[in-house]
C-alpha cells in the first residue's frame, strides 16, 4: 500500500493562496456588479443579458455541488462500479428540464418559478403555496450544503466547524447582497471552469500513470479489490426503490427553484435552450470522468488510507491530487472543493430571498404594487434572513447525518414544485384551488413519508423495521401531488383561468409579452 | 385583431401539438434510456458484470462501464436533438406567426 503521509488537514500556504486567490477575484466581481445592480431586473436576473454559454456554465455551476465533486469520487473510490450508478442519476434531469419546462418557464415568468404557476391563478394562494415548496427545498438542500462544508473544509484546512460554515455564509452572503445574480453567475462560472479544470487535470493524470488506457486502470482496480468493485454491488436491490430515487433525482431537478431561476438571466427562449444544452454537455462530461478519479484514487491511494480520513470517503480527490501532483496540486483542488460550495449555496440563497421577497412580500403583502428601490432593498433583506438563516442551520445540525436532506429536497422539489409547474404549463383547466392542494400534498407528504421511511425511521431513528418501505418517496409522494391537483380541479371551474389559457398561448410558445 | 386570428389559426395549434409531441417523443427516449438502465442493475446484474473481450482475453473491463456511460452520452445526444429541431422547424413557424401578428 502507498504511504499515507498527507498534509490533509492543514492550513497549508498553497491552499490557503488559492483560496484567498479566488477569495480576492470573487469580491472583485462582486463589486463591479454591485455597481450595475439597482433595479428588481438586476438583482433577480442579471439584466437578461447573460448569454446561452455563460448561463450553461452557471448552470454547471450552480448544480454540481461537493457532494458530487467529492462525494461521487469518493463513492467510486470505496464502491466501486455503484459510485457510477449514482452519476448517471445526476444527469438525466436536465434533458427532460428542456423538453417539458425551459422554454415556457422562460416566456411565463419574470423572477421565479412561482411566476408561472401564479400566471392566470388567483396570485396570493398560489403564491404563498408555491413559496412553502420552494424554500422547503431550499432549506434542506442548504442545510445539508453548510453541514458538508462545515465538515469538508474542517478536513481539507484544519479550520472549526463552526468558522468553516462563519466563512462559507458570510462570503457567499457578500456576493448575493451586493451583486445580486450578476455576482452569482460570474461567481458560479468562475466556479465551474475551476472545477472542470481541476477534475480534467485530476483524470490526464490518472491515465498518465496507465499508459492512457482506462482498461489498465480497471485491471489495476478489480488486481486490488476484485472482480466485484467493477460490478453492480449493492447500492439497486429493490427496483421500485431505485425507480423512485430515479424520479427524485430525474425530476426534482425540475421543480429546483435556484436552478430554475437561472433561466429568467438569460435574453429569451433560444437562449434557454440553447443554455440547457451547454449545461448538459458541460454536467454530462463531469459525470463521465468523475469515475476515473475515483477508481484512480483506489488504485493508487488505496481505500484503507482514504477510509481512514473519512468514512464516507469524500477526501479521495484531494488524496489523489496531492499524490499525483504534490502539496500545489492538493492546495488547488481543496480551493476549488471550498469555491464549489460557495457559489452552490449562494445560487440557493438568491432563490431563497426571491420567493420570500418577490413571491411573499411584493405579490402577496403588497398585492403586485411594490416600486423598484423597494423591492431590491427587500431582496437584499430577504438574502440577509436566509444568510443567516443558514450559517444557523449549519451550526445546528453539526454532527447529524444531513445526507439524506439532498435526497429529500430533491423529493419534494419533485413532488411539490415539479407537479403545480407541469400542470400550469400544460393544462387548461388547472385551478388555484388544484395548484394549491397539489403542492401542499407532495410537501407534506414527502417530509412525512421520509420521516416514516428507513432512511429516517430506523438509520437516524433506530427503530427496528419502519413503516414506509421506500428510501425515497418521490414515486408516491409525486404520483398524489398529480392526482391531486387533477382531481381538485376538475371538481370547480375558474374561468378567468381557462379563457386566459388560450391568451398565453402566445406568450408561452411564440414568446410574445414575454419579460 | 390579429391576435385573435392567429391564437385561433390552425398553424398556431399544430405548432403546439408538434412541440409537446416531439417534447414527449424524447422524453420517453430518455425514460427507457435511464430507468432500463437502473431496471438493467436492478434485476440482472450479472449481464452488467459480464467481461468485455470474449472468453480468452477478457480484461477487468465489465459491459456496464461502457452501459453507464453510454447512459450520459445518449442523454446529451437527445438534448441536442430538440435543440437543434427547435432552432430550425419551431423558430422558422415561430417566426413567420409573429409576422402575421404584426401585419
Amino acid at each position: 500500500m502507498p504511504e499515507t503521509h498527507t498534509t490533509l488537514g492543514q492550513p497549508t500556504a498553497s491552499a490557503v493562496g488559492f483560496f484567498l486567490l479566488f477569495v480576492a477575484i470573487t469580491l472583485a466581481i462582486t463589486w463591479w456588479a454591485a455597481r450595475r445592480t439597482r433595479s428588481a431586473r438586476e438583482f433577480y436576473a442579471a439584466g437578461r443579458s447573460i448569454s446561452p454559454l455563460q448561463n450553461g456554465l452557471a448552470l454547471a455551476g450552480d448544480y454540481m455541488s461537493a457532494a458530487s465533486f467529492l462525494g461521487i469520487a469518493g463513492l467510486v473510490a470505496l464502491k466501486g462500479y455503484d459510485g457510477m450508478i449514482y452519476a448517471t442519476g445526476w444527469l438525466v434531469g436536465w434533458p427532460a428540464l428542456l423538453f417539458l419546462v425551459a422554454e415556457p418557464l422562460r416566456n411565463l415568468g419574470k423572477y421565479t418559478f412561482a411566476d408561472v404557476v401564479a400566471f392566470r391563478l388567483r396570485q396570493a394562494p398560489v403564491r404563498i403555496a408555491a413559496a412553502i415548496g420552494g424554500i422547503l427545498t431550499v432549506l434542506f438542500y442548504t442545510t445539508a450544503q453548510m453541514v458538508g462544508s462545515g465538515n469538508l473544509i474542517k478536513l481539507m484546512f484544519g479550520i472549526p466547524y463552526e468558522w468553516a460554515v462563519a466563512i462559507v455564509g458570510s462570503v457567499m452572503l457578500l456576493y448575493v447582497f451586493f451583486g445580486g445574480m450578476i455576482a452569482t453567475t460570474w461567481v458560479q462560472i468562475t466556479k465551474a471552469v475551476l472545477l472542470l479544470l481541476g477534475v480534467t487535470l485530476l483524470t490526464l493524470m490518472v491515465l498518465a500513470r496507465f499508459g492512457w488506457s482506462p482498461a489498465t486502470l480497471y485491471a489495476a482496480v478489480a488486481d486490488g479489490y476484485g472482480q466485484a468493485a467493477l460490478e453492480p454491488g449493492g447500492l439497486v436491490t429493490s427496483p421500485l426503490d431505485a425507480v423512485s430515487l430515479g424520479l427524485a433525482l430525474m425530476l426534482g431537478l425540475l421543480g429546483l427553484p435556484h436552478i430554475l431561476m437561472r433561466f429568467y438571466t438569460v435574453p429569451d427562449a433560444r437562449a434557454a435552450r440553447s443554455s440547457v444544452l451547454y449545461a448538459t454537455g458541460f454536467i454530462g462530461y463531469f459525470y463521465v470522468i468523475i469515475p476515473i478519479v475515483g477508481f484512480g484514487a483506489a488504485a493508487l491511494v488505496g481505500r484503507d488510507a482514504i477510509g481512514a480520513i473519512d468514512k464516507g470517503g469524500n477526501m479521495a480527490a484531494p488524496l489523489l491530487a496531492e499524490q499525483l501532483g504534490g502539496e500545489l496540486f492538493l492546495g488547488f483542488i481543496a480551493a476549488v472543493a471550498f469555491a464549489t460550495i460557495l457559489a452552490v449555496v449562494a445560487g440557493l440563497t438568491l432563490a431563497g430571498a426571491s420567493a420570500l421577497s418577490h413571491d411573499v412580500y411584493v405579490h402577496v403583502v403588497k398585492g403586485g404594487h411594490a416600486d423598484e428601490r423597494e423591492q431590491v432593498r427587500v431582496a437584499r433583506w430577504a438574502t440577509v434572513v436566509f444568510g443567516v438563516l443558514a450559517v444557523l442551520l449549519g451550526v445546528l445540525f453539526k454532527g447529524q447525518n444531513v445526507a439524506f436532506m439532498v435526497g429529500l429536497a430533491f423529493a419534494i422539489a419533485c413532488s411539490a414544485n415539479f407537479p403545480a409547474l407541469l400542470l400550469s404549463i400544460v393544462w387548461r383547466r388547472f385551478t388555484t384551488r388544484g395548484a394549491v392542494a397539489s403542492i401542499l400534498t407532495g410537501a407534506v407528504l414527502t417530509v412525512v413519508l421520509i420521516v416514516l421511511s428507513p432512511t429516517v425511521w430506523v438509520d437516524l431513528l433506530g427503530n427496528e423495521t419502519a413503516p414506509f418501505p421506500l428510501r425515497n418517496p418521490a414515486i408516491v409522494s409525486m404520483t398524489a401531488a398529480i392526482a391531486v391537483g387533477i382531481v381538485v380541479s376538475l371538481l370547480g371551474r375558474e374561468e378567468r383561468a381557462e379563457a386566459m389559457f388560450e391568451d398565453e398561448k402566445l406568450r408561452t410558445y411564440l414568446g410574445v409579452g414575454a419579460e | 385583431m390579429r391576435t385573435r386570428q392567429v391564437l385561433d389559426s390552425p398553424e398556431l395549434r399544430r405548432l403546439v401539438v408538434r412541440r409537446w409531441t416531439i417534447s414527449l417523443l424524447l422524453t420517453a427516449a430518455l425514460f427507457v434510456a435511464y430507468y432500463g438502465f437502473i431496471l438493467l442493475v436492478a434485476l440482472d446484474k450479472g449481464l452488467l458484470a459480464r467481461r468485455l473481450g470474449g472468453a480468452e482475453s477478457a480484461g477487468a473491463t465489465t459491459l456496464g462501464i461502457p452501459i453507464a456511460v453510454a447512459v450520459i452520452v445518449v442523454a446529451w445526444v437527445l438534448t441536442a436533438i430538440y435543440v437543434a429541431w427547435a432552432n430550425r422547424g419551431y423558430d422558422r413557424a415561430v417566426d413567420q406567426l409573429k409576422k402575421q401578428l404584426e401585419d
